[in-house]
């Protein structure tokens, strides 16, 4: 399990049923690229998040295929439809097998 | 140490060259896209690609791509090691097929946009980015 | 070496390729309701060398100016949920955590960092928020030092930063910390290095120039601890100082060293009047 990792999510706590609501998510992840190298010149392995998911009541909001130009610290931006009051999770997915995950829940306005 | 004209023109010329990393280019990306294809023809238009023109670092690049009805968007540094950057997908509750990232590029170069639209056809768009070395080295 | 040709060298680099000069005109709201003051007349002690100071603000692109606009779009902000996390966890042989006796920190850290550094007369000495966060540590708390400029203390930094955002930047020169200040202005306008700069050189002789494709800010520390693009972590004063010192091709200072804590004391009343921003987003 990587060290430190921290997810910071934003969804609005309210909506209107069937409003497109804004969500932002971070999480604090050195996405170490396999490209760099150590101080003698040996290759640091990849280790990156590679996959992260957003669904509301078990549907998919967005699926991410990440690689490792994605920058220290993931940052999504993206727009999910909100049909009802319900639990936004969020899955983020480690190279070296850990899961984190984080969820927010919405009511109805 | 004195300098002549000559000198002090040469190093302030090579000086500005120097802060724009150069152009780089990799066959890689072709096949990405290929994969992601299957050869099929790429439309220009249907899918946007923000990102700014100059990157103020090239460790985190804010872009955002977007393509109405699109089933996913693939995202391609064709200047990187690995062009690989990304790959959104969209689910049915997704309100609009778009999405906000930041990514790091290795140099100057073109960052590519392929979408693949709701009726299986493909959509293409490229930004160039220029990528520069800041300050003092620090 | 020849001044002058070094100084000749040093302009025409600094000399915009494009149009650019001078700081922007954006204004900065954060989550739209911070107001943050990023431009005002320049303090007393500083009124023959500046008239007005900016906030390196103003400087950036505007891509990374909005990061900074939003507590969910900079990223500096999980590191303060971390250090949120830490000021609650017990740490050390007294059993303490931080809120143990300093309650919650939105309450009891208010505006403090805005008068940082500042003079100690229990410690006989200036002290920054690192050197006051780690005699906390070490002489209530039992605990260990925290590196200076390691990632856990910057984050405490930018937690207590935050509890002073969007206060005017207010720290005291005179009194028992003038001779600290004093000894701060003198570091800041002594060329070091072999290439012989001073950060009066670049930041207040050329502020708003292109030095290579980076627009120079006037080195002003309001946003500090500041989140870097360039290492994509928070990153504090004096770990900026010994880079730009290393920069000029000199042995540097070492963080927490009394050149360091002066300087940032310096550092600090020259933008005296500017909102505390950090953590800032910055290039």
């Amino acid at each position: 399990m990587a060290s430190g990792v921290k997810p910071r999510v934003k969804v609005p706590k309210t909506a209107a049923a069937g409003e497109a609501i804004t969500i932002k998510t971070l999480i604090s992840h050195k996405m170490e690229s396999g490209q760099r190298k150590d101080k003698e010149g040996n290759i640091i392995p990849r280790s990156i998040i590679n996959r992260f998911t957003c669904a509301f009541n078990g549907e998919t909001v967005i699926d991410v295929t990440m690689e490792p130009a994605i920058s220290t610290n993931p940052y999504f931006q993206f727009d999910a439809t909100v049909p009802e009051a319900g639990e936004f999770v969020f899955t983020w997915y480690d190279d070296d097998g850990s899961v984190y995950d984080e969820s927010k829940s919405i009511s109805i306005a | 140490m004195e300098f002549t004209r000559r000198d002090t023109l040469g190093l302030a010329l090579g000086a500005a060259a120097l802060t724009v990393l150069p152009f780089r280019a990799n066959a890689a990306a072709e096949d990405a896209i290929a994969e992601f294809t299957g050869g099929a023809d790429m439309a220009e238009g249907g899918v946007t690609l923000t990102a700014p023109e100059i990157a103020e670092n090239g460790n985190t690049v804010p872009i955002e791509v977007s393509a109405p009805g699109a089933a996913a968007i693939m995202v391609l540094a064709t200047g990187n090691p690995e062009p690989g950057v990304a790959t959104f997908n969209f689910g049915p509750l997704a309100a609009v097929q778009s999405a906000s990232t930041r990514i790091r590029l290795a140099g100057t170069q073109d960052v590519v946009a392929i979408a693949k639209l709701a009726d299986g056809s493909f959509a293409k768009a490229s930004a160039t980015v220029k990528v520069t070395i800041g300050g003092c080295g620090g | 070496m020849n001044f002058k040709a070094l100084t000749a060298i040093v302009a025409v680099v600094a000399t915009p390729l494009s149009a650019v000069a001078g700081p922007d005109e954006d204004a900065l709201v954060v989550n739209e309701e911070i107001e943050m003051v990023t431009q005002t007349a320049a303090p007393a002690h500083l009124s023959d060398a500046l008239d007005e100071i900016y906030s390196g603000w103003r400087f950036r692109s505007d891509e990374t100016q909005s990061l900074q606009m939003d507590d969910f779009d900079n990223p500096a902000l999980v590191f303060v949920d971390q250090a949120q996390d830490a000021w609650d966890t017990v740490d050390g042989t007294e059993g303490k955590s931080c809120s143990t006796c300093h309650g919650a920190v939105d309450e009891s850290m208010a505006g403090v960092r805005a008068v940082y550094p500042k003079w100690s007369d229990e410690a006989g000495e200036v002290r920054t928020l690192v050197t006051q966060i780690n005699d906390c540590r070490v002489n209530q708390m039992g605990a260990e030092k925290w590196k200076y400029t390691g990632g856990d203390m910057a984050a405490m930094e930018a937690l207590i930063s935050v509890q002073s955002r969007g206060l005017p930047v207010n720290v005291a020169i005179d009194g028992p910390a003038q001779e600290t200040w004093e000894k701060g202005k003198e570091i800041y306008y002594t060329r070091y290095g072999q290439l012989e700069l001073s950060c009066a050189n670049c930041h207040e002789q050329n502020y708003g120039n292109m030095i290579r494709a980076d627009h120079l800010s006037q080195g002003q520390i309001n946003g500090f601890p500041t989140y870097r693009l360039k290492n994509a972590k928070l990153n504090n004063a004096h770990a900026r100082f010994k880079g730009c010192v290393r920069d000029t091709r000199a042995e540097t200072f070492s963080p927490g060293s009394p050149e360091f804590v002066a300087l940032e004391l310096y550092v600090a009343s020259r933008g005296n009047g500017l909102s505390v921003e950090g953590p800032s987003v910055r290039n």
